[in-house]
């Protein structure tokens, strides 16, 4: 894991100084709130329904046992005893005083944490896959590249008052786990001819008019990279509209110019911007790399799993992923219990999961856009003890990847954007599908709930996508079908008129009962879906 | 460092079109919306280039300063208009060197911006050695 050195520390410790100052002089009245706003944003402080929400970056999802129990500490101590962990891999505090924001910065900087970029005209926490380091199918560990991003993008002078928001993923593997093509930038180291560069997708995004990002330079070398992602934000600064919100991210930039224009003007700065030497040497990156080598995992560790205890068989079978190491296993803990609210940990839990952490995993966490958490390499002969310890505290729910395992946005229950409750109908849908034998006939279905158009709960990428709106002062939800996040990237499509909190639970159970009568032998929901079409999925919900 | 605009003796400010009809102008003003490239021809006649911030949040003007200033334009570079004290650090790392602030800013304040970070992560117009490179020696 990446550790502070002492620049590094130096740049979070002035930055609390600084916000410090920013709250020093709002609470005085020297700045004005229009004025506060754009700079408690960039500190990943939001004004919401009830209180501040204050929202802590973890780059690329990646945490030591230190680090999260912090965060239990900050849940424990500023807020009402939880977190919620995020789509962006971030954690998220929903009942902040603003006179606190300080003292949780300086608690966070103390343990090389911090909410730098996490919102606001700028660019976001870099994210990447929850498996980096561990995944059989990487062709390298992404997150040295995410990190060189990360050091790149922060406190960037020409970019921190962008259009909009700049969302950037890494991923180095063909299974896509971070969904990268749903990215402002999404970078995919590949392989040519034995050698490593960067593809570039660019203009991707959700929000009220979703883009897949399409293909700008399939390969970038990799001592280029800075340079070339400088070369993209400038032509989206330039260029990018600033009339109209709802037009601003690049998505709407390279659908409006086309691809190719863009990549052209691109092309051009880049051969501008690449003379300015804004490349770090190889010796910078190599230094940053060596803190991301694995650690040391035993090859020769027992392979073999005891499944005696059948409830244990099940979780292993459902939340247990392969290792690129023999004798190891990625352990993905769901935060969705039934009736739970998605992503959210109690202090107790998120201290449990650092333990668990500390003893089991090489001292690593990873948090999931899925809302998930991961203990990265854990030894299969620990498994059992893991999923006993996990079990006692409500952590072991074996439903990864299934019906159950839904992303939900915050919704109307805390954010001032929503239109609709998302939590409510998680809980619901989760409560009717909670048979486990049903949900793993179901198989791979991925859940996801907006609570407005801007699709922070990733409706868009979901095989089953809710989408809350305001209908006359009601709650209304429409339901979407056919998207993903994954390699097989698409967006859903809307079947036809909305329905009320439990109507959209029956329509649910309508297109999945539909999809157990039309599946071909091993097609998943999404499979099947692609193959028939959108209409008898339509006859089955609206007769 | 902060200025006022317009001080005695300086030459108002032509507009970009202007300037590009008028060759005889030292000082020019820059819209948002308009190409800082188009002036690149240009710089070693100009004294002067205003850059308008009519909203703080419009960050375009930050990209035109430092394309000024990579082209090697070496006169005043100024911020002019929505510019408040918590933008003046990222202004000067893009190569602006003076500010014309619609509201007077606190020069305590300013000082303080300005000094707060020692270093910085990556290159920009300011010239200062970014971290990988004092890492690196």
């Amino acid at each position: 894991m990446y550790k502070y050195d002492e620049y590094d520390q130096q740049m979070v410790d002035a930055r609390v100084a600084e916000f410090s100052d920013q709250v020093r002089r709002r609470l005085a009245g020297e700045i004005t709130e229009d004025q506060f706003k754009p700079l408690r944003l960039m500190n990943g402080l939001y004004l919401q329904l009830h209180a501040y929400m204050l929202r802590v970056a973890v780059p690329y999802g990646t945490l030591d046992s230190r680090q999260m129990r912090m965060l239990a500490h900050i849940a424990r101590k500023y807020d009402r005893d939880y977190g919620h962990f995020t789509t962006r891999q971030n954690i998220q505090y929903n009942w902040i005083k603003l006179e606190d924001a300080p003292a949780i910065l300086a608690d966070l900087a103390s343990v090389e944490m911090h909410a730098i970029q996490t919102s606001g005209n700028c660019i976001r926490n870099i994210s990447s896959d929850q498996w980096a380091g561990a995944a059989a199918d990487e062709i390298t560990d992404p997150r040295p590249w995410a990190e060189l991003l990360r050091q790149w993008s922060s406190f960037h002078p020409e970019f921190s008052y962008l259009p909009r928001k700049f969302k950037i993923a890494v991923i180095a593997a063909d299974e896509d786990r971070a969904a990268m093509r749903l990215h402002d930038i999404g970078i995919q180291i590949v392989e040519k001819d034995g050698v490593h560069g960067a593809a570039f997708y660019v203009g991707g995004g959700m929000g009220r008019t979703p883009m897949i990002a399409p293909l700008i330079k399939d390969f970038v070398p990799l001592e280029d990279m800075l340079s070339y992602a400088e070369a993209c934000l400038r032509v989206y600064n330039r260029y990018g509209r600033r009339d109209n919100i709802y037009k601003a991210r690049i998505k709407i930039l390279i659908h409006e110019l086309g691809a190719d224009e863009y990549r052209r003007q691109v092309e051009e700065e880049f051969k501008h911007v690449k003379s300015l030497g804004i490349d770090p040497p190889k010796a910078e990156f190599d230094r940053i790399a060596a803190q991301f080598a694995s650690p040391p995992l035993d090859a020769s560790a027992p392979d073999a799993i005891d499944r005696s205890d059948p409830d244990f068989a099940v979780w292993v079978d459902q939340n247990v992923a392969a290792h690129k190491i023999p004798g190891h296993a990625i352990v993905n803990i769901s935060l969705k219990p039934v009736g739970g609210i998605p992503g959210d940990a109690s202090s107790a839990q998120i201290d449990l999961m650092a333990d668990l952490a500390e003893k089991y995993s090489h001292d690593e966490l990873r948090v999931t856009h899925a809302q998930n958490i991961v203990l990265p390499h854990v030894r299969k002969a620990d498994l059992y003890s893991i999923w006993q310890e996990l079990d006692a505290a409500g952590l072991a729910t074996p439903n990864l990847d299934l019906i159950s395992d839904i992303i939900a946005c915050p919704g109307l229950d805390y954010c001032s954007l929503a239109n609709a409750r998302s939590i409510p109908v998680a809980q619901k849908i989760a409560t009717r599908f909670s048979d486990l034998g049903r949900q793993k006939e179901l198989g791979e279905l991925k859940l996801k709930i907006s609570g407005c158009i801007n699709a922070c709960g990733h409706h868009h990428a979901g095989h089953i996508g809710i989408l809350g709106v305001d209908r006359k002062g009601t709650e209304n939800y429409q339901l979407l079908l056919g998207g993903s996040g994954a390699e097989d990237v698409s967006l859903g499509t809307i079947t036809g008129p909305g329905f009320d909190e439990d109507g959209i639970v029956d329509a649910i159970e309508r297109v999945t009962d539909k999809y157990l009568a039309e599946r071909s032998e091993g097609e998943r929901f999404v499979d099947t879906f692609r193959r028939v079409g959108i209409a008898p999925f339509k006859e089955a919900i609206y007769g | 460092m902060v200025e006022h605009l317009h001080s005695d003796g300086e030459e108002p400010c032509v507009t970009l079109d202007a300037f590009l009809q008028q060759s005889n102008a030292t000082a020019v003003r820059l819209e948002p919306d308009e190409d800082a490239r188009a002036l690149i021809p240009h710089l070693d006649r100009l004294a002067l280039i205003e850059v308008a911030f009519p909203k703080f949040r419009d960050g375009r003007g930050y990209s035109s300063a430092r394309i000024l200033r990579e082209a090697g334009y070496a006169g005043e570079l100024r911020a002019q208009g929505d510019v408040l004290v918590d933008q003046i650090a990222y202004m000067t790392r893009c190569g602006f060197d003076t500010f014309a602030p619609e509201k007077a800013l606190n020069p305590s304040d300013v000082e303080a911006a300005l000094t707060r970070w020692p270093e910085h992560y990556q290159g920009a117009a300011d010239g200062a050695v970014p971290i990988w490179k004092l890492r690196h020696g």
